[in-house]
């Protein structure tokens, strides 16, 4: 039944792509307003995929979509594939990017580049939502390295900035690498389970975690996942990202891309969790980048930034959570996931609200707009509650279960435990230092005169919002329907879940929420305290890994630069000694390593006139070889020249020779003219050790093709295709002389290419002499249009 | 009988490796003039020697009547021949350009592609 | 070299030259001889024709610029294979006739227009750098 529908998926993901080819004719049509247009395909993609709900739901297990063959033999082929994880992420990705495409709209109103930036939004949705529906690995990994490539050109979109340049390149290169080590992790997951297939991977147990491979399987794919989902000591990226547009952070670098890698760590949860090496390094990873996160986000004046690292710290956390593999646990790590989406892209929004009406972000020079700016605020209020983990919140949900299932008496459940509580705290701190400074006390003074942004820069935030709660109301549709499905699939058997607003029990986790929220009061007034402490740990967390990456960059364009110029030293003797000592290493190590010398010929039986010819042509070159005038050694060249076509001649080469003998001929005469304008240096000056050296790899080079040919010449010949040329010239091509029929008939293709070739030495000729000679010293001649072969020509007459 | 010609092979490659060796354009000119006529003779060789009976069928008859020389190495050094001369035409000309241009048939002086002194690239974004 | 009596011979013996190349690249499919053959002794005509004469004479005989003749050469080449495809064959494979002219069978094939291809393509091809040389 689900497959009946499941090919139009295909389809429906191909929507986006379309879309981003379309966005700047339409923008260009439309103006800001093609927006509301635009949205209309990712809501399209929401609706449709709303479908599967319940086939997903009540089903309890994924969806195939009829897959597109691509490599067969591989097993490579284009396939997706729709569970509980997929679906909720794939909703995510086209709901909220509904809302970030009409808030694009009014962000960017007015900007040059308005068109090129949806393009690149609907480029990366399109992708993203192929990450989660991905069923074939390749198709993960592709699509995973297209929204490394998207989120690049989106962070670099204020390309005219150098900053926004680093920190473009910076997110390519850490992503871009993770997705290399993602890549060689996944083809380890293809050998250890025997199917590319997601799908079919996820049923096959305990094979992955059994195989020997699993231990660098786990850690190449860890790779991949800690540079997306920007664990420390990766997190700079994030940080940096920031520069690019607000909707991009909102979109991209908080509800959507950046949680990917924890996609990753929940898709193979299930086959890979659950070892003593997992529960080891994702909570110790994921632990550090929550305390780092929240701390940091506490320091920072710029809301954006506050909000980046309030947005490593909760991915820190969901990968910490995942890290434990306590069924509990997870599940409060997917509601957490869900309830970050809606709250964080609206605090992004809302944050970019401000600075586009305000004209800043600084929290320092913000301060009373709840009047200007009313429903931002309340917004901004409902989204802090929500991230606080306050009833009635979704938030809340998520961090009692957090709390439940970490919560254990053994050392590290508890040293989980206090983690966990103590970041939660911080992270209510940032919250309401975002959601509130702007907005109470004294109306301050900011750049632009503040007031409520238009609808397009509302009703993302405040829809967002609403949702926080929203979802608490129809909490049995969202826990049943969508969450419970999800952790599901992620912790691999069936769990529970309640979402409501009814969902309160007085417990310790309770307790530990009480504790989180006294914590984070206090962390909200102590602010200002926190963030003009100073210390070398906190520096360093800062900016130690981010400067790094200036060191590595600037080590690898060094360390090139200096390998090119040692390879390439720009001498050309250094390329022409190396090229022939390679030849003749080649022709003679093999020969004397196999023992495949030939024998030494026996003394043929040659008439004297061939070995006269021989002779001739030996004493050309030598002639040739220590000519010192112009004269001696074009003759010499002759000479030896005329020697090759005589001895075509002799043995049965007719059309070689009289060929020989005109190339030769005109040879001859070319380089005669050439010469005179060349200088023939009276001695070839070389210095001894030179001529050694020279001399030695000429006779090795030289040694080795007469071994070579000797040993092939000793050998059987196959005649097969001279007797098939011989045999067919008369019958089926009518000639009679067959090196011409082979030429123009036989392989008359290789004959069009080679005359081809000639025809464009030619023509090479021609552009090298253009502008030279008589012609050039000629002012005129040398005019601003180009000249044409006929005015060359006629210019040439003129000078004559 | 190919004894003797791989012989003079090796000496023709001997030979237009040592001019190309040379400092001076001219030099590699001749030594690459030598060089095609090398592998020409290289594939001639290679598809064996035969007397004086070229590869052509007499009038009247369908098939040759005894054994000729081999037409196929023949076929592939005809062009060949024709390719190298127009290559080293070529050649010339873009030798005598740089001349005119650099003011200097030595190689080691031509250095406009990749100069001496050159700066580590700059390191920025 | 501009010898009175070179200078005279020149254009005679230029036009033997051609005629015999003429000759040679269509006597080529039987008995030596052929395109390359033949266009070799074309260029080295107009180049003899050159030195002698002097190379805006020949660029006047020549009427054509002779990278135009070789790129013309090319064309036929190219096209004479192209006749096959309407026969349904593979490109390139020779098509044959032999009409009676004036009592004389005469063969007329696609390789003979090939190789009066490559025969233009080396004559204008190795005459325009040949001429370009000596305009230097």
């Amino acid at each position: 039944m689900a497959f009946e529908f499941g090919g139009g998926l295909n389809l429906v993901l191909a929507t986006p792509f379309a879309a981003a080819v379309v966005a700047p004719y339409l923008k260009k049509a439309l103006g800001h307003n093609s927006a509301w247009l635009l949205a209309m395909v990712p809501a399209g993609i929401f609706i449709y995929l709303c479908q599967f709900i319940g086939t997903v739901a009540t089903s309890g297990h994924g969806v195939n979509i009829t897959p597109i063959e691509w490599l067969p033999y591989y097993g490579i082929q284009y396939s997706l594939f729709v569970d509980g994880l997929s679906l909720v992420f794939a909703l995510l990705i086209s709901g909220i990017g509904t809302l970030i495409i009409l808030y694009s709209g009014g962000y960017l109103n007015g900007h040059a580049d308005q068109g090129r930036f949806l393009s690149f939004m609907f480029l990366f949705m399109g992708s993203m939502i192929g990450v989660v529906l991905a069923d074939n690995l390749m198709t993960l990994f592709i699509y995973w390295e297209l929204t490394s490539i998207t989120s690049f050109l989106l962070i670099g979109f204020n390309h005219k900035e150098e900053r926004s340049r680093r920190a473009a390149l910076q997110a390519l290169i850490v992503t871009g690498g993770g997705g290399l080590a993602l890549l060689a992790g996944l083809l380890l997951m293809y050998h250890a389970g025997g199917t590319m297939e997601m799908s079919e991977l996820l049923g096959k147990g305990d094979v992955l975690r059994d195989s020997s491979l699993y231990v660098p399987m786990l850690l190449l794919l860890l790779g991949g996942a800690f540079t997306k989902s920007a664990q420390f000591p990766f997190h700079y990226w994030l940080r940096n990202a920031m520069e690019a547009p607000t909707p991009v952070s909102a979109y991209l670098h908080s509800a959507t891309m950046v949680k990917a890698g924890v996609y990753l760590l929940m898709r193979v949860h299930p086959v890979m969790g659950d070892t003593a090496l997992w529960t080891t390094i994702l909570p110790i990873f994921g632990g550090v980048t929550l305390i780092m996160g929240t701390w940091m986000s506490l320091r920072q004046t710029d809301l954006k930034l506050t909000l980046a690292y309030t947005t490593i710290a909760s991915l820190g956390l969901l990968v910490m959570l995942v890290g434990t593999s306590n069924e509990t646990a997870i599940t409060g790590a997917v509601v957490y996931l869900f309830a970050h989406a809606l709250f964080k892209g609206g605090f992004f929004m809302i944050v970019g609200t401000i600075d586009h009406e305000a004209g800043t972000r600084d929290v320092t020079r913000l301060g009373g707009l709840r009047r200007a700016m009313p429903f931002s605020f309340y917004a901004a209020v409902a989204c802090a509650l929500s991230m606080g983990g306050l009833w009635p919140f979704i938030g809340f949900i998520a961090k009692e279960e957090i709390y439940a299932g970490l919560i254990g008496t053994n050392a590290p459940a508890l040293f989980l435990t206090l983690t966990a509580v103590l970041g939660n705290a911080m992270m209510f701190g940032a919250a309401f230092v975002v959601a509130l400074k702007p907005f109470i006390g004294e109306a301050v003074k900011t750049p632009k005169h503040a007031h409520e942004g238009p609808v397009l820069l509302v009703a993302g935030p405040v829809a967002l919002a609403s949702l926080g709660l929203l979802s608490m109301l129809f909490g049995d549709f969202v826990g049943a329907e969508l969450l419970r499905p999800m952790a599901n699939v992620v912790h691999g058997h069936h769990g529970h879940l309640q979402i409501g607003i009814g969902a309160v029990h007085v417990n310790f986790a309770f307790m530990l929420s009480l504790m989180t929220i006294a914590l984070g009061v206090g962390f909200y007034f102590k602010y200002e305290a926190i963030r003009s402490t100073r210390g070398v740990l906190i520096r360093f967390l800062g900016e130690g890994p981010d400067s790094f990456f200036d060191i590595f960059i600037a080590g690898l364009v060094r360390f090139s630069a200096r390998t090119v110029r040692l390879l390439q030293s720009g001498n050309m003797e250094v390329y022409l000694a190396a090229t022939f000592a390679t030849i003749a290493v080649a022709l003679l190590v093999p020969m004397i390593a196999f023992d495949e010398l030939p024998d030494w010929p026996t003394m043929p039986d040659l008439y004297i006139y061939e070995w006269s010819t021989l002779g001739l042509a030996v004493v050309g070159l030598y002639a040739l070889l220590v000519a010192k005038t112009r004269l001696t050694a074009i003759v010499s060249l002759g000479i030896q020249g005329f020697a090759v076509a005589l001895i075509f001649l002799l043995f049965g080469a007719p059309d070689l020779s009289f060929t020989q003998f005109m190339v030769e001929t005109l040879s001859v005469v070319i380089i005669a003219l050439i010469m005179n304008r060349l200088s023939l240096k009276e001695h070839d000056k070389r210095p001894g050790p030179q001529i050694a050296l020279d001399a030695s790899l000429s006779i090795l080079v030289g040694l080795g093709f007469c071994l070579l040919l000797m040993s092939v010449t000793q050998g059987t010949f196959n005649w097969h295709l001279s007797e098939f040329f011989t045999e067919y010239s008369r019958a089926i091509a009518h000639g009679r002389n067959i090196v011409n029929v082979i030429i123009v008939d036989f392989r008359g293709f290789d004959t069009l290419g080679e005359i081809a070739v000639v025809t464009i030495t030619a023509l090479c000729v021609h552009t090298l002499t253009l502008g030279t000679g008589r012609m050039a010293r000629k002012p005129k001649a040398v005019s601003t249009h180009p000249v044409s072969l006929d005015e060359a020509t006629s210019g040439q007459k003129g000078a004559e | 009988m190919e004894g003797v010609l791989s012989i003079l092979v090796g000496i023709f490659f001997a030979v237009s490796i040592y001019l190309m060796m040379s400092r001076y354009t001219i030099r590699i000119m001749l030594g690459i003039a030598v060089l095609g006529n090398a592998v020409n003779l290289l594939i001639f060789t290679s598809g064996r020697l035969m007397r004086e009976v070229p590869p052509i069928i007499p009038v009247g008859e369908l098939v040759p009547p005894g054994p000729t020389a081999n037409p196929l190495p023949q076929a592939l050094i005809l062009t060949a021949i024709v390719i190298s001369f127009s290559f080293l035409a070529f050649l010339l000309v873009l030798a005598y350009r740089a001349y005119q241009e650099l003011g200097t048939d030595d190689i080691v002086e031509m250095r406009v592609a990749e100069p001496a002194d050159e700066d580590l690239p700059p390191v920025s974004y | 070299m501009q010898t009175l009596i070179f200078r005279t011979t020149a254009p005679f013996l230029a036009a033997l030259m051609i005629l015999f190349s003429i000759f040679v690249t269509l006597r080529g499919h039987n008995d030596p001889g052929g395109g390359f053959i033949g266009g070799l002794i074309a260029a080295s005509a107009f180049m003899m024709y050159g030195i002698a004469a002097g190379v805006q004479y020949v660029r006047r005989a020549l009427y054509f610029h002779p990278i135009s003749v070789a790129a013309f050469g090319l064309v036929l080449s190219a096209t004479s294979g192209i006749l096959s495809l309407f026969e349904a064959q593979p490109f390139m494979t020779s098509q044959w006739t032999f009409p009676t002219i004036m009592g004389v069978e005469v063969a007329i094939s696609t390789p003979m227009f090939f190789d009066i291809g490559v025969y233009l393509v080396v004559m204008g091809s190795l005459t325009s750098i040949a001429l370009k040389l000596e305009e230097e």
